[in-house]
Order: structure tokens, then C-alpha cells, then sequence
């Protein structure tokens, strides 16, 4: 293999963990790591019964 | 009822259904029934708000829910004062306001579900966000449409209590901290990733051959990339190190930045030569090791700070004053010398003062340890944060703020504070050492060399550095900690303050307070003597309903023996303060009180069973005693084991209490300890605690008062009940949430673990070093060799010490 092609996938890796780093950043400050154990369980509540039509509640209670 | 709803308990909350309980609901076309009308009422708000997911989904059972009383939704109402809600309330623009609150009841996500979902569906609401590690809700809310004491009623219907929470500066930094920290894992993380990667080809060059060009082009790949992590993710340890050195201190963090900056500036030097070794991939391993160690451990301490600071439930300091026959509700930092405020029984006193009007009874346990309430009466002098039992008095304020008795207590415990010994300096020290023994071996392998072969120098000398960085030595106490902290978290112990557990793996006597400590801190009932014809459980009935009509203090230790649906009803119930209380149950008069309330039982005889410091109380009726009743602080379960267990390994036992000597005997008669001291004051019990230091213990103090926490704050080690004073959990090292005793021997446990760990680590960590320091100073260790090895004793350390999970 040529060294000029390891050359161009070294490249391609280092602008990959620069890309991954970039989304990591961006995580962090959306505060996506404040809170470890909470989403985790919620993907597991099916809440979409009010978009049902017939479970949706007549109005909002005030 | 059938024999299956009792089986499965109540549907809400899972307690078993008391006989003849009739709380049914429809929940999701099924009849489902409940403990007590507050399950019911929780569970109709959320049917009614189309919310029985909540059931599907929860993994953990709510707590059983209460009934609102009117004075708890006035009380709520006051939530909604701006001087009230400035200390945590967030303005953003016009009506919009924002405030954290600290969610009390949360048992699985569910409930996260249910508090986000149903405070959404409120007008008015903006924002709902639930954190389920923290406990801690931010609510937006428009206040024209909605007030946030509506906001906080919609969460009590839902079974829960919040409290508000004033988020702090420290907060705030802490959150800053840990995405800084956060930055530079996943920097350090991404760039050993690829580092390493490259690491394996110039290995396996070194070992079947490589064209020199690209191993050059893989060396300068290499380089490139651990630049972000020398010169961003590593950065604190520089921080630490320059600190400690313009202190004129070494810490573990100078050899840490020694051997970074020497083995980066070797392999940069060797890339650009051509030769000799490069250790990019040591360096990044390291670095992502150590901070992800050390992040992990500040995680677990943060959170047992997190779940402390909740406890506080920064209650708004209020209190009501009297203006010209006119109440009004203030802030207690508004009150000056002189005001004249209500009290009512069952509320904290707000400021010292002399009683003026009024009769009452009032519980000074928080500041003396006596577990008697006081008699007060016009002239008497009350302290703040006593509590006022018996009736409504009217008070000249004497001193408010930095003037009660109480801000002196917390200035006695500042003073103990600053005198707290500090044994996690010894660790610093033996780096230290460590470290000038490394520099002193370096020079001289490297002046050897010198000597011998002038070329090879360097690179033996950077050999040396490397192999012996004390990589595996600088992780072995962080490593353990973390895991610890995390693995007492889970049982409810909170770890506060980081020596804690070293301190606790040596501690030879435990110093304990009595009440609120070894007992319960409030009254039992222990033992009843019926003294007419009727029947134990009835007695009790009775003298149960009355107490509930009457709102009496001593209400709870009754209600706790019957069931709600069993209460009668009562007729003009009266509550004589400082005696009992009276009331019609089914056209019949009944009396409840201590002898002095009727003539009946005035010159009744006490048993001699009964023991010391016990409260009598007598149930009568027109003409003849009934019943009598014995109410005592109770010792909590399981005293008596622990004692035992810390005796059997050869720990002290003392108790040091502010109660009378008879009380204190007999609770330890009960729990088996032997040594005890009896009338104590704070200052009292610090120099006890003194003199026991000086005799050459190592002391652990368990409490719960604020007269406990200046001794808390003496102590080695010390451990707060969770229900304590706020005063007592902050000037303690390890907080009990449990509150359970057993508790204290499952941390003194974990403490001598992870000790045990620590010191494994250590040994690992210098045999190592030995082995390897002779084959790096002969020249004789292979550069892969030399970084592997480094990254392997890290890894074995983090691995032993996830051991203590």
C-alpha cells in the first residue's frame, strides 16, 4: 500500500474525531449529560396516548 | 372485601387495606381499592387528568398519599409572596418566571412521567423539566395565568411535595465544572481512540518491519494528536501542580505533569529526529484514565452533595406579627428587637424572645438534647428554633439573626471546623516523597549513562521517567474512592466530605447521641394499662380520635397504632394546653391528659414498672380512669446488634447525651452500651470528645441536634441522621439518609474496603515500579514495552477498584 493512501485515511480518521468531537461539544452543552438515568426510562413510557383522537381530554383542566 | 385485595394491598401505594376500608376506584375499567382516602384522592387526580399510564410504567410504589389540610394550602399561598420568592424564584421578562424545585417522592421514572406530564397540561405552564438523578424540577410558568401556589397544590394532589429550591452560585459551578470536565474526557477519549489505533501499526512495524517513511508519517500522526490532549484535556493537572508548587508543596499531580511533559517533549524530539522512542499513545491513555477516575469520583460526591442539599428544604423563614391587633405574615429577617410575634403550636419559634402572653409548652431537644418539652409562661425566655408544642403564645422579640442563642452554637461549630484534622494530607505527603526519590533515581541513572554510553542518556533517562510514572500510584486512591462513594450512595449513605473514608477504616471508638440517634427523638407509645372494663384496642380508638380532633402533638404516636377508618367522631373537642385534651365520642364526655387535667387522676399512683422520663397519660371518662397510656422516646430497632458488632471488633461505644441520667441509663442499659455521660452541653460534650482524642482514639461521632454539631465537626469522622437539623448534616461528614443504625457499620465497612483496595493499589502500583525500574535503567525495555506497561498498571487498578461496586 502506498504511503499516500495511508496518508488520506489517517486524514479521513482525524476529521472524524474532530466531527465526533464537534457533536460530543455540542451534547454537552445542551446539558444532554446533566441528567444519566432519566431518558433512559422514558423511552420506555408510550405517551402518546393523548395524540389518540379518542383519548385526548376534552379541554384543559385549569 | 376479598381475601385478594388484601393480599395485594392498597393500589396505589401497596400498603395493606385496613379491615373494612371502603376507598374503591375505576381505574381503566377494573375496581380497584385503597388503603385510605388520601391514595384515593391521589389516584382520582390521576384518572381525571388521563394519566393511569402512570401505573403501567412505574417500577418502584409512591409513597401512601396524604390529604391536604387547609393549613397546608395557606401555607402554600404564601409561595407566592415576591419577598418569599426571591430567594428562589428566576424573573425572565415581564411575567414569566422561572423556579427549581426539589421534588419530594420520587421512587422510579414514572414518576417523572407523571409530574412533567400533568403540570403540562396546566394553563399557564411553559415548562416542566424533571432531572431523575437529582430529584430537582424547573418549572416556567406565566404568573398572570397560573401562580406558582397553584403549580405546587396540582403536585401535592399528585401524591408528591415539592419544596423550593434556591439554586446557588455553587450549584451553578458545580454544573459549569462538570462540563468542563466532561470537554476534556471525550477530547482525551476521541484522541486516544486514534492515537492508539496508530500505536498498534507502529507495534507491529516495530516487531515484522516498516518502511522508515511510514513509520515517520504514523509518528507525526501520532503527534498531531495528542497535542489537544496535552495541551487541553491534561490541563488541570498542570493547574494543580503549579498550585501546590508555588504553595512550596508537592502533590500527586507534580510527577503526573513531570512525566507528561517529559515524555511529550521525548517523543516530540524523537519524531523530528528520526529516532530513539515515542510514547504519544502512553500519554493520551493516561491522561483519559486519570480524568475519567477523577471524574468519576467528584459524580459520586457530587450526587451524595446533591441529595444532601435537598434535605434542607429551604423552608421560607416566615413568622407572623402582631401590629396593633393586626397579623401579618413577614420574613423573619425583617423582624427587629422589640416586634411582637405569634406563635402557634407546632411551628419553629422564629426569634428569640420573652413570652408575654399565652402558656405553652415548648421542645428544646434541637438545642439542649432534652427530650422533656419546657414549660413556658408569661416572662420566660424562648430560644429560636425550639418548637412550640402545647399552645399559641405572643412574643417580644429579643434578638433576631446573628443575636439567638442559636447563630452562637454555629459559631462554636466554625471554630471546631477550622480545628478538624486533616489525615489526607499524609497521601500528598507520601507523593511527595515519591516524588523527590524519582528525580534523585533519574539523575542518577541518567548521570550513570552519561557516563557510560553519552548518546543513549536520554532516552534511558526518559525510559525510566515513563515506566515509573506514577500513573497506577495516582490512580489507585481516586479509583477506590469513586467506587465506594457510588456503592454507599446506593444504600442511602452520603459521603460529603472526600477523607471520610480513611478516616472511617481506623476509627476505635464511636461516640453516639441519644436522642433522635439511638431512638426516634419524638415519643412511642410503649406499653398500656387498662384500668376498667374495657378492651385494649378500644381504649386506643379512642384516645386516638380524640387526639386527631384535637390536633395534639403526642397525635401522631397514636394515630400510628389504628387505623383511619376505625376513628370515631368527636364532639367539642378542647385542647387545655399543658394538660390533655377532652371531647364528646357518642354522647359520652371523655378526658385525655396528664393528671393534672381532671381531679380523677390526680392522686393516682405511677406504676414502678414504669420506667424514668417516660410521659403518662391518662384516659378517662366522667368518673373513673380508663386507661393509661406510657409514651417514651423508643430506641430504633436494631441498636442493640450494632453495639454488638462494634464491640465484638473491638470498637468503643459511648453515649454523650444532654438528657437526664435516668433516661440516658436506661436506653442504654437497652442497647448494651456501657460507657455513657448524662446532662451534657455542647461545649461539655466537645471537650468529652477531646479528651477522648487525646487518650489516642480515633473518634466517630453519630447525631442529629444542633447541639451536636460542633462535636460533629470535632469528631474524625462524623455521621448525621438524615432527619436531623440542617446544622448537624452540614458540619458531618457521611449523612445517613436511612436513617437506619445498621448503616453505620456498613460504612465503617466500606471504609476499611476500600482501604483494603487502596492499599492493594499501592502495592500493585510500587512493585511494579521495582520491577520495572531495573530493566528501564539498564536500557533494556522495548519502547511498546514501556508504554504498554504503563497503560496496563492503570487499567489493572481501575479494574480492582471497581471491585468495591
Amino acid at each position: 500500500m502506498p504511503a499516500s493512501t495511508l496518508f488520506y485515511l489517517l486524514v479521513g480518521a482525524v476529521a472524524m474525531a474532530i466531527v465526533a468531537g464537534i457533536g460530543i461539544f455540542w451534547a454537552i452543552r445542551s446539558s444532554q449529560f446533566d441528567d444519566l438515568e432519566g431518558p433512559a426510562q422514558r423511552i420506555l413510557m408510550d405517551d402518546d396516548d393523548p395524540m389518540i383522537p379518542r383519548y385526548r381530554l376534552n379541554e384543559k383542566r385549569d | 372485601m376479598s381475601e385478594t385485595q388484601d393480599l395485594h394491598g392498597c393500589y396505589h401505594c401497596g400498603l395493606p387495606i385496613p379491615l373494612g376500608a371502603q376507598y374503591p376506584l375505576e381505574i381503566e375499567g377494573m375496581q380497584r381499592e385503597m388503603c385510605c382516602r388520601g391514595c384515593q384522592a391521589v389516584a382520582q387526580a390521576i384518572v381525571e387528568n388521563g394519566l393511569t399510564d402512570y401505573y403501567k410504567h412505574r417500577t418502584a410504589l409512591p409513597a401512601a398519599g396524604h390529604e391536604l389540610v387547609p393549613e397546608e394550602l395557606q401555607q402554600l399561598a404564601l409561595y407566592d409572596h415576591a419577598s418569599i420568592q426571591k430567594s428562589f424564584v428566576i424573573e425572565q421578562g415581564g411575567q414569566i418566571r422561572q423556579a427549581s424545585l426539589i421534588l419530594e417522592g420520587i421512587t422510579c421514572a414514572a414518576c417523572i412521567w407523571l409530574n412533567e406530564r400533568h403540570l403540562r397540561q396546566l394553563d399557564g405552564v411553559l415548562e416542566v423539566q424533571v432531572n431523575y438523578a437529582s430529584h430537582r424540577a424547573r418549572i416556567t410558568w406565566d404568573d398572570e395565568t397560573i401562580k406558582l401556589s397553584r403549580i405546587l397544590k396540582e403536585i401535592q394532589l399528585l401524591g408528591y411535595n415539592a419544596h423550593p429550591y434556591s439554586a446557588e452560585r455553587q450549584a451553578a459551578l458545580r454544573k459549569q465544572q462538570r462540563a468542563r470536565d466532561l470537554r476534556r474526557i471525550a477530547v482525551a477519549g476521541l484522541c486516544a481512540a486514534q492515537v492508539m489505533m496508530i500505536a498498534v501499526a507502529l507495534y507491529a512495524g516495530a516487531a515484522f518491519g516498516m518502511e522508515k517513511n511510514t513509520a515517520e508519517m504514523l509518528r507525526y500522526f501520532s503527534l498531531f494528536l495528542s497535542l489537544p490532549v496535552m495541551f487541553y484535556a491534561a490541563l488541570p493537572f498542570y493547574q494543580s501542580a503549579w498550585f501546590a508548587l508555588t504553595a512550596r508543596n508537592v502533590n500527586m499531580d507534580v510527577p503526573v505533569s513531570l512525566a507528561l511533559v517529559v515524555a511529550f517533549t521525548g517523543s516530540v524530539w524523537a519524531t523530528f529526529y528520526g529516532s530513539g522512542v515515542v510514547y504519544f499513545e502512553a500519554i493520551s491513555m493516561f491522561t483519559l484514565f486519570l480524568l475519567g477516575s477523577r471524574f468519576l469520583e467528584r459524580n459520586a460526591q457530587e450526587k451524595s452533595v446533591e441529595a444532601a442539599e435537598n434535605l434542607l428544604k429551604l423552608a421560607p423563614a416566615m413568622a407572623t406579627r402582631v401590629t396593633g391587633g393586626q397579623h401579618e405574615i413577614v420574613a423573619v429577617l425583617e423582624l427587629s428587637a422589640g416586634d411582637i410575634i405569634l406563635t402557634k403550636p407546632g411551628e419553629a419559634i422564629a426569634a428569640d424572645g420573652e413570652v408575654i402572653e399565652g402558656e405553652s409548652a415548648v421542645d428544646e431537644a434541637l438545642l439542649t438534647g432534652e427530650s422533656c418539652p419546657v414549660k413556658k409562661q408569661a416572662g420566660c425566655q424562648v430560644i429560636a428554633g425550639s418548637i412550640n408544642i402545647e399552645g399559641p403564645m405572643l412574643l417580644k422579640v429579643t434578638g433576631v439573626g446573628e443575636n439567638t442563642v442559636l447563630a452562637g452554637i454555629v459559631r462554636l461549630l466554625d471554630r471546631a471546623v477550622a480545628e478538624k484534622p486533616r489525615l489526607a494530607q499524609l497521601a500528598d505527603r507520601v507523593a511527595s516523597y515519591f516524588t523527590y526519590a524519582l528525580l534523585v533515581l533519574a539523575a542518577l541513572v541518567g548521570g550513570v549513562w552519561w557516563w557510560l554510553d553519552a548518546s543513549r542518556a536520554f532516552e534511558i533517562v526518559l525510559a525510566v521517567l515513563v515506566v515509573t510514572c506514577p500513573c497506577a500510584l495516582s490512580l489507585a486512591a481516586p479509583a477506590a474512592f469513586a467506587a465506594a462513594g457510588a456503592h454507599l450512595l446506593k444504600r442511602g449513605i452520603l459521603l460529603t466530605r472526600g477523607h471520610a473514608l480513611e478516616t472511617l477504616s481506623k476509627v476505635t471508638h464511636l461516640v453516639l447521641d441519644k436522642t433522635g440517634t439511638l431512638t426516634y427523638g419524638k415519643p412511642v407509645l410503649q406499653e398500656i394499662a387498662v384500668l376498667a372494663d374495657v378492651a385494649e384496642k378500644d381504649s386506643l380508638v379512642l384516645a386516638a380520635s380524640l387526639e386527631l380532633a384535637s390536633e395534639h402533638p403526642l397525635a401522631a404516636s397514636f394515630l400510628n397504632k389504628v387505623s383511619r377508618p376505625e376513628l370515631r367522631g368527636v364532639r367539642q373537642a378542647q385542647n387545655i394546653p399543658g394538660k390533655g385534651v377532652t371531647g364528646i365520642i357518642d354522647g359520652k364526655f371523655y378526658s385525655l391528659g396528664n393528671r393534672k387535667l381532671t381531679s380523677i387522676t390526680e392522686n393516682l399512683p405511677v406504676p414502678p414498672s414504669v420506667q424514668p422520663g417516660a410521659t403518662l397519660v391518662w384516659l378517662c371518662d366522667e368518673r373513673r380512669p380508663l386507661a393509661m397510656f406510657v409514651l417514651s422516646d423508643g430506641l430504633r430497632p436494631q441498636a442493640a446488634e450494632l453495639v454488638a458488632n462494634l464491640k465484638r471488633r473491638g470498637i468503643k461505644v459511648t453515649i454523650l447525651s444532654g438528657d437526664s441520667e435516668e433516661a440516658v441509663a436506661h436506653i442504654a442499659a437497652q442497647a448494651g452500651i456501657d460507657h455513657w455521660h448524662s446532662g451534657m452541653h455542647p461545649e461539655d460534650k466537645l471537650a468529652r470528645l477531646r479528651t477522648f482524642q487525646q487518650q489516642g482514639d480515633i473518634v466517630a461521632m453519630a447525631g442529629d441536634g444542633v447541639n451536636d454539631a460542633p462535636v460533629l465537626a470535632g469528631a474524625d469522622v462524623s455521621l448525621a441522621m438524615g432527619g436531623g437539623t440542617q446544622v448537624a448534616r452540614s458540619s458531618s461528614d457521611i449523612v445517613l439518609l436511612s436513617e437506619s443504625l445498621p448503616d453505620i457499620q456498613c460504612s465503617l465497612e466500606t471504609g476499611q474496603a476500600s482501604m483494603m483496595v487502596m492499599r492493594q493499589n499501592f502495592i500493585w502500583a510500587i512493585v511494579y515500579n521495582l520491577v520495572a525500574l531495573p530493566f528501564a535503567a539498564a536500557g533494556l525495555i522495548p519502547p511498546w514495552l514501556a508504554s504498554l506497561g504503563m497503560s496496563a498498571s492503570s487499567l489493572v487498578v481501575v479494574l480492582n477498584a471497581l471491585r468495591l461496586r
